[in-house]
């Protein structure tokens, strides 16, 4: 992809969360924002790229909480971001691949979870879901009639569903 | 050993687990990403499109000016009653109390009946008619309109209100005939009550189905409780405006017989609804927000009921050029008639109409043609000038209900949820804790899309959204085609996306991203160049007669919700009907004023061979539906049903 291209796919995900068309969005959409273009950082990740590269420059306060406020300009954004994705960072996450996650979480390798499995994996361990995360996820992947998770079909559907 | 093996295998185990577990996590979260985007998109389609629709009112208010202006002094002739109408539109008479009592209303009737003074149990059994679809009849609509005014006469501009620690105190924003978010709200945070006190910040009407409920509701509220529940006005508690976004429609479909009366009487009623109120002296609540001269001083004293209309600005015949939103008012004649000052009219407009923006300074409300941008300064100006702490307002569509800004001294606080469409958006409400610091609730009601996928509630909006998008491509595509001609001088029949963008952007008037949205709009691109004569993708076609010249049809297409208000003002006895002589003075002055080239001699043939000249009158409601939009999907099932 040409660097004209990815700049302008930046700055066309930037804008929708641009309100009042100023070139600056609220910190909190960077991580929809940075997602929407294709990456995968985890909330980790997420959480440093914003608080080394984009907050240094930006006038903003740090609270006491760790949610960190402020706004993003445009020209701190575009080239931290066009870097990203030149490097490659946070590809997104190959099929095959995510299917051998659900394998391993599928610890009597019966080829589903059941609901209560996911629910526990998803919302007590690695960086865990709200309870609004939980239940979008389920309102798709859950099949009602057994209550399992049969993640293969989950996933081609979601396959298709991107493309 | 063993157990040292047997430990270290389920470390791997479980290491491996969570690993697995993040991988599921970040990808989630990345599709649900990509998703909301779609969802941010469609919502700025909807946003600006209503924006652009509520500056097309400017047009019409100085359209208003203009008839009154020109037509008073000059004309003898059926143009005069024409404008008589339009002055008088104020002074139309209510029905006297002793007619509304002797309005009969049937055995066959089995809504509720009510009893003044209102009790709690008629509230409640209000409640329970509208959960189960009943509408009131209009004899106690009328009733209850008719006290709600004694009550709302006694209040001042800004109603004063005192917190205390029994009582809890709610604040809630748009509802828009939102019935089953207000009865969602109730049913999180109780019932309006003296322990349970509730203030609603303004536009209960229009856009919804059920206003009329909602109003109904709020309003019987209000008799029980005087002292505990307070009613701002919003900029949609005005009956003009309900002409264009829904509410006068849905009274005329509820109630034919006495539909005209109720919504005369709701004339009234808007106008005598407080424009804020202010809690512990420290908190203001009104519906927009502020301008840099907002002065309480002079919103105190003015007489509010003199606003009748935004689109109805006050007209002096002094020599200063009036300015209304950024255009000149011309100048007339007619003495002063009960209207406010220009000053007065300023400030309530600016309170009705203002959104916060983080540019300081206060500018020009572009978007809406009324109102202001405030900056952040010019808050805390304000708020100091009167030794306030924090402004609650609302008017603004907000994602997740709500929105701190201005360094947390302005709040929006949005309470119809799916407001632009299923899925949209969530509603909130605030209350005040100790020491009035807000805390905010919210919620989505989701009985259609209940059951629905993440991705098949975002493929809603976004289609919903296209789908207005596509009635206002189709409402100028002349102009369109015009536009992309002068990029393409050879006539190749292609012009460059870039150049399409532009072109679209300057007919449209609308900024959204047009370069990323045409693919989705446009039917054939090659190599960067725009096929712009294979036309647009689903767009939406207009079921007119045969005889309808394009020029007529865009017209009438874009020019419905004005002409429909037009109408609705001359009919006086709202009978549906105007005479053909009124019809025809109207659409010149109309077409004269907008600049449309359309021989007139066209359109009366067309109203005569839709045999909608009856006996000299025109039936106006259909000749307008007559040239209604239909869209694809909604073309395949009206198929099915023939």
């Amino acid at each position: 992809m040409r660097l004209q291209e990815i700049q302008k796919k930046i700055k066309d995900a930037f804008e929708v969360f641009d309100h009042e068309s100023n070139d600056t969005v609220d910190v909190r959409e960077i991580g929809t924002i940075i997602r929407s273009l294709g990456c995968c950082p985890s909330e980790g990740e997420l959480h440093d790229l914003i608080a080394e590269d984009l907050l240094s420059q930006v006038s903003s306060r740090m609270v006491e909480e760790e949610e960190p406020t402020g706004y993003i300009r445009l020209e701190k954004f575009l080239p931290m971001m066009v870097k990203v994705l030149l490097e490659r960072r946070y590809r997104p996450i190959p099929e095959d691949l995510l299917l051998q996650a659900f394998e391993v979480l599928d610890s009597a390798k019966e080829g589903f979870l059941t609901k209560e499995e996911l629910v526990k994996y998803m919302t007590e361990e690695g960086e865990p879901f709200t309870q609004e995360e939980m239940e979008e996820m389920l309102s798709a992947a859950l099949d009602p009639e057994t209550n399992t998770i049969q993640y293969r079909d989950y996933l081609a559907m979601m396959v298709i569903d991107e493309n | 050993m063993g157990c040292n093996s047997s430990i270290q295998y389920e470390d791997r185990k479980s290491e491996k687990a969570i690993k697995a577990a993040v991988l599921i996590q970040n990808w989630y979260r990345g599709y649900k990403s990509r998703l909301e985007l779609r969802r941010r998109q469609a919502m700025n389609i909807f946003e600006s499109i209503e924006y652009a629709d509520e500056q097309d009112q400017l047009q019409l208010a100085n359209f208003f000016s203009f008839m009154l202006e020109n037509y008073t002094t000059n004309n003898k002739d059926s143009s005069e009653s024409l404008s008589q109408l339009f002055v008088n539109t104020t002074k139309r008479k209510l029905e006297p109390e002793t007619f509304i009592r002797n309005i009969n209303v049937p055995d066959t009737y089995y809504g509720p009946r009510l009893k003044f003074p209102l009790t709690f149990s008629d509230v409640i059994l209000l409640i329970d008619a509208f959960k189960e679809n009943q509408i009131l009849h209009a004899r106690y609509v009328l009733q209850l309109l008719q006290e709600v005014k004694k009550v709302l006469q006694q209040l001042p501009n800004i109603v004063p209100v005192t917190s205390t620690l029994s009582k809890d105190l709610t604040i809630c924003g748009d509802i828009h005939g939102k019935l089953d978010d207000l009865f969602l709200i109730f049913y999180k945070n109780g019932l309006p009550s003296g322990n349970n006190r509730y203030i609603f910040n303004g536009d209960f009407v229009d856009r919804g189905q059920n206003s009329m409920e909602v109003l109904m509701v709020l309003f019987s509220f209000l008799l029980v409780y005087p002292s505990d529940v307070y009613l701002n006005r919003g900029n949609h508690e005005d009956y003009l405006m309900n002409m264009r976004y829904g509410f006068t429609k849905e009274i005329m479909q509820k109630y034919k017989e006495h539909g005209g009366k109720i919504l005369r009487f709701l004339e009234e009623v808007y106008t005598w609804l407080p424009i804020g109120t202010i809690i512990d002296e420290k908190i203001l609540v009104i519906h927009g927000g502020i301008a840099e001269n907002t002065d309480l001083n002079i919103l105190k004293q003015i007489k509010r009921n003199k606003m009748k209309s935004v689109l109805m600005p006050p007209i002096t015949h002094s020599g200063v050029n009036l300015k209304y939103g950024h255009h000149d008012l011309p100048l007339s004649s007619i003495s002063a008639i009960d209207q406010l000052s220009k000053i007065e009219w300023e400030q309530m407009v600016n309170i009705l109409w203002s959104d916060p923006r983080s540019k300081k300074g206060c500018h020009l409300n572009t978007s809406r043609g009324g109102g202001c941008y405030f900056g952040p300064d010019v808050t805390t100006n304000v708020l100091d000038k009167f030794a306030l702490k924090m402004i609650i307002r609302s008017h603004e569509c907000k994602p997740e209900g709500y929105d701190i800004c201005h360094d947390g001294k302005i709040i929006t606080v949005f309470s119809a949820s799916n407001y632009y469409e299923e899925g949209s958006n969530r509603g909130a409400y605030i209350k005040l804790g100790q020491d009035n610091v807000p805390r905010f609730f919210q919620y989505q009601s989701n009985h259609i899309t209940q059951g629905k996928t993440l991705h098949e509630r975002v493929d809603i909006v976004e289609s919903a959204a296209f789908k207005i998008l596509g009635e206002r491509m189709i409402s100028r595509q002349s102009s369109l085609i015009k536009a992309f001609h002068k990029y393409d001088p050879n006539n190749t029949g292609k012009i460059s996306v870039r150049d399409w963008a532009k072109a679209t952007e300057e007919v449209l008037e609308l900024s959204l991203p047009w370069l990323s949205l045409c693919p989705r709009v446009v039917k054939m691109i090659e190599n960067g160049y725009v096929l712009y004569e294979m036309g647009f993708k689903d767009m939406p076609v207009v079921k007119a007669p045969q005889e309808a010249k394009s020029a007529t049809i865009e017209t009438l297409v874009r020019y419905r919700s004005d002409l429909k208000i037009i109408f609705n003002i001359i009919d006086r006895d709202q009978s549906g009907l105007i005479s053909m002589d009124e019809f025809r003075a109207m659409w010149k002055l109309f077409s004269s004023h907008y600049n449309i080239d359309i021989e007139d001699a066209h359109v009366d043939q067309l109203a005569n061979s839709m045999d909608l000249n009856k006996d000299g009158s025109i039936d106006f409601n259909e000749f307008l539906t007559a040239f209604d939009v239909v869209h694809r999907l909604d073309r395949n099932s009206v198929k099915s049903q023939n």
